[in-house]
């Protein structure tokens, strides 16, 4: 018996694993429909990921905030919860990031970074209770409410970088700069990549979660909602709080994308600077099975993927941009069909199980 | 079904079965839970294969990969939770899966054929007449009451023409009558020569009906006799494997206490309906067992969902919260009428939900996840928000041990465990920090003899211990057996009030079915 449980526990770790290749080879066969040599779209694709420290550092550097999205989406999926609102609580907490750097350039070295974190958690939070509140206490459904105010944060931190915080030195859709004080240093082990104290930060994030879950009262509280509202309700948890708890840190989590990319990257809002951040969290956490740790793995695939892709444009002959996001997506269909192969090996067990017996007369 | 067993995985769920049905009779297989009844039929019903062993129907040895197959081999089941789409009608609930056509249509693959209902309501309309178990074929399936639904799924084995009947827990679900109904329905179906297969462990109805019947313990047949002339004691003992007191003798009530739940008239329900819960006035000391009889749904479960939450419902701070209460509520010495669930948790009373699978467990998680669903706000099981494993690991081995859970092992998933043993981990759970006030409802629904016996030693026990018991269940023998005072429910409000063995049986059972005091 216990043999089979850890048997069980290795095919949960590698399903998702298989499931990604699998999508990654498929998508990559098409690309000899476009009149490539798949073997070298794929090696294009490894080597623009993994190819150089430099490029490993911007395949890390686009995972920093894949990894917090992901969180974003994977915290409030414990408590039962979809949070497609990622991109717009990642918005709101890059623009608090924004204004903290702008507005207080005098607060000394190490309490400036915690006060502009807090405060891209702090936005991103907020606005992601916003949501919760109405899921828990309004009845609205979450995912509606989440795509809605996407919309809205676009527009209003569009706005409050114009009108509010607008850059003097320059034409470009962006704000002013940020404090010097406030620039994240790079790590420099990845020649110019950006890769800042914010990676270490978003894997400590994922650590945390981790931690919450699997040995807290509150994450237990957060997974009794999940697993069942009505049980949960009956042994005394307040199932709205939780909703609302949950939906209030999953935006949070998003909110601190803004350290990344203002602090460690831009040092400036920049409009639209996220390439769906948050979007691509979901199936980064979806592939984990909202695993907080297994999510960091996911992140980097995710990443790797965006940094190799979008190196097809450049190093090959006829794959262009789309045909990169046409691979993304057959990773991202594998991760959804993933539960078919789970489907796929109950039934062959099940085949295995119900071998016709030996009838003696 | 000749020395049948079937394993899944470590656990043996059948070692050695042996049923032996004669055509034309009905046949009670009973045992307690988990010892293998379900799993029996479903492998003779095609849901599972034995391991080993054979199916002999008829004389001839059958082995099928389907339920289609043991349909075709006449042999169908009615399971215990129906088997019915809800907003389809009846009559296409019945052809559901097996459409007939006209002939006209055969050309056409069997997916595309349009559906013949004329043909299919001619023959059902044969059968029913000829059964005597009429149906509105025409209206939703949800829309039927329970009794209604089952004759329905008997109509639809029937319909396909089947020749052996397997009757899973067929009266858990009935109300009394229609379970007087159902066995006059069953013995004219064997007048018909049909044969019956009955999964229980009502004892009484094995008694009233079957004419043989198959005891089943721990995976394995030990008895298989007529039924004519045992009784009832002597098919538990059976059963469980020794003497059993289906009547617990309740010790002498001991000295009242202080009153640890007080109602003062309190009314619930939506505007402009009539009221769920009317004028309702209780009170429950320390050191006695209040019990509240009644047929299901007069109130019981509204009682239980204002206890749970008061705030909710009388304090009106939820938006848009359709049912309301007002009154006054009193538990442990305070005022609860604004408390929520989670503050009224708080104050330490034990509760068992009615239903145990929605409302009392986690089912996909260990049992150790649900023994810390509830007391994780216990200090003895945190620290600074830090769950004390090992704290939690080492009560819920001395619970699992004080009431013989089985399997005994803290990683088994909840939905694997038997009723009665999912119970008995609630039980435990809930007398984890000894409450003052334990509500209880339904404890023993679905739970086998030996369970049953085993928990209402544990509820006299609290009492004893001066604790304050609210018994809510529908099955009267329990509430008979248990409580110090007996409310009867009717309509959503207290009837009328007996003091133990005040009343038997049939006087209670009068004022549950609405009887006025006048006319007894």
């Amino acid at each position: 018996m216990i043999k089979s449980r850890s048997k069980d526990a290795i095919w949960r770790a590698l399903r998702p694993v298989i499931a990604a290749s699998v999508g990654l080879l498929v998508g990559v066969a098409f690309t000899a429909m476009a009149g490539e040599q798949p073997w070298n779209v794929l090696r294009v694709i490894l080597k623009g990921a993994f190819g150089s420290t430099y490029d490993l550092g911007l395949t890390l550097f686009y995972t920093t905030p894949i990894i917090l999205t992901g969180l974003a989406v994977a915290l409030p999926i414990k408590a039962g919860l979809f949070n497609i609102g990622a991109e717009g609580q990642l918005n709101m907490g890059a623009l608090a990031v924004a204004a903290v750097g702008i507005l207080c350039p005098q607060v000394p070295q190490p309490w400036n970074i915690l006060l502009a974190g807090t405060a891209g958690f702090a936005a991103g939070a907020f606005w992601g209770s916003i949501p919760g509140w109405l899921k828990a206490y309004r009845g609205s459904h979450e995912v509606i409410t989440t795509i809605m105010l996407n919309f809205i944060a676009a527009g209003l931190t569009g706005w409050a970088v114009l009108a509010l915080l607008p850059s003097l030195d320059s034409q470009n859709p962006e704000s002013a700069r940020i404090a010097p004080s406030y620039l994240l240093q790079h790590f420099s082990w990845f020649g110019d990549a950006p890769v800042t104290w914010a990676l270490p930060m978003a894997v400590a994030a994922a650590i945390v979660v981790w931690v919450l879950f699997r040995f807290t009262i509150p994450g237990f509280k957060l997974t009794a909602t999940g697993l069942s509202p009505e049980a949960a309700q009956v042994s005394g948890i307040s199932v709205r709080f939780q909703q609302w708890l949950a939906l209030t840190l999953g935006g949070g989590l998003a909110g601190l994308v803004g350290v990344a990319e203002v602090m460690g990257n831009s040092g400036r809002f920049r409009i639209g600077f996220s390439p769906d951040y948050g979007f691509i969290g979901i199936p980064v956490a979806l592939l984990a099975r909202a695993h907080p740790l297994g999510l960091v793995f996911s992140a980097l695939l995710f990443g790797a993927l965006q940094k190799g892709t979008a190196e097809l444009d450049l190093e090959t002959t006829y794959v262009t941009r789309d045909l990169a996001a046409m691979i993304q997506a057959m990773v991202v269909l594998a991760v959804s069909a993933e539960g078919g192969l789970t489907l796929w090996r109950r039934h062959r067990l099940a085949a295995k199980s119900m071998q016709p017996t030996r009838v003696k007369d | 079904m000749r020395g049948v067993a079937k394993a899944f995985g470590a656990c043996v769920a059948n070692r050695d079965v042996t049923i032996r049905v004669e055509r034309g009779t009905v046949h009670a297989v009973v045992g307690e839970n988990g010892a293998g009844k379900s799993t029996c039929m479903k492998m003779l019903y095609g849901l599972y294969r034995p391991d080993c062993g054979e199916i002999l129907i008829h004389g001839k040895a059958r082995a099928w990969r389907s339920p289609r197959d043991a349909i075709a081999a006449g042999l169908g089941m009615v399971h215990q939770h129906f088997m019915l789409a809800g907003p389809y009608t009846g009559l296409d609930n019945i052809i559901l899966g097996d459409e007939p056509s006209q002939g006209f249509w055969r050309w056409l693959p069997a997916a595309w054929r349009p559906i013949d209902r004329s043909q299919a309501r001619r023959r059902l309309q044969e059968l029913m007449a000829a059964y005597h178990l009429q149906v509105d074929l025409d209206v939703p399936v949800e829309t039927l009451p329970v009794g209604v639904q089952q004759r329905l799924e008997i109509l639809k084995l029937l319909y396909r023409g089947v020749d052996i009947l397997i009757l899973d827990e067929p009266t858990a679900v009935l109300t009394p009558q229609e379970v007087d109904e159902f066995f006059t329905n069953l013995c004219r179906l064997k007048d018909q020569g049909k044969t019956i297969i009955v999964i229980t462990h009502k004892l009484g109805e094995v008694l009233r009906y079957a004419d043989d019947v198959t005891v089943l313990r721990r995976g394995a047949t030990v008895a298989e006799r007529p039924v004519a002339g045992m009784t009832a004691p002597e098919l538990a003992e059976l059963m469980v494997g020794r003497v059993v007191h289906l009547q617990v003798a309740p010790p002498p009530s001991p000295k009242l206490g202080a009153e640890q739940l007080r109602l003062a008239k309190v009314t619930m329900g939506q505007r402009g309906e009539k009221p769920k819960l009317a004028d309702l006035s209780l009170v429950v000391r320390s050191g006695e067992i209040v019990g509240i009889a009644g047929i299901e749904g007069n109130g019981q479960s509204d009682l239980l969902r204002l206890l749970l939450d008061p705030g909710r419902y009388l304090h009106r701070a939820s938006l848009g919260q359709r049912i309301t209460a007002k009154g006054e509520i009193n538990v442990l010495g305070r005022d609860v009428s604004s408390f929520r669930a989670k503050a009224l948790r708080a104050l330490g009373l034990g509760v068992v939900p009615e239903d145990r699978c929605q409302q009392g467990l986690l089912l996909s998680q260990s049992l150790w996840t649900n023994f810390l669903l509830g007391v994780q706000r216990m200090p003895r099981f945190g620290r600074f928000g830090f769950i004390r494993r090992r704290q939690v690991t080492s009560a819920l081995a001395a619970a699992i041990k004080a009431f013989d859970v089985r399997p005994a092992d803290q990683q088994q998933i909840a939905s694997g465990l038997s009723g009665g043993n999912q119970q008995k981990l609630i039980i435990a759970r809930e007398f984890i920090g000894d409450p003052r006030l334990f509500i209880c409802a339904q404890p023993t629904r679905g739970v086998d003899v030996g369970s049953i016996e085993f928990i209402h030693q544990r509820i006299l026990d609290a009492r004893a211990g001066g604790t304050a018991v609210l018994l809510i269940s529908s099955a009267l023998e329990e509430v008979m057996a248990l409580a110090d005072r007996i409310l009867v429910f009717y309509d959503g409000k207290i009837v009328q009030e007996f003091r133990r063995g005040e009343a038997d049986e049939a006087k209670i059972g009068h004022f549950m079915g609405g009887g006025s005091r006048g006319d007894d």
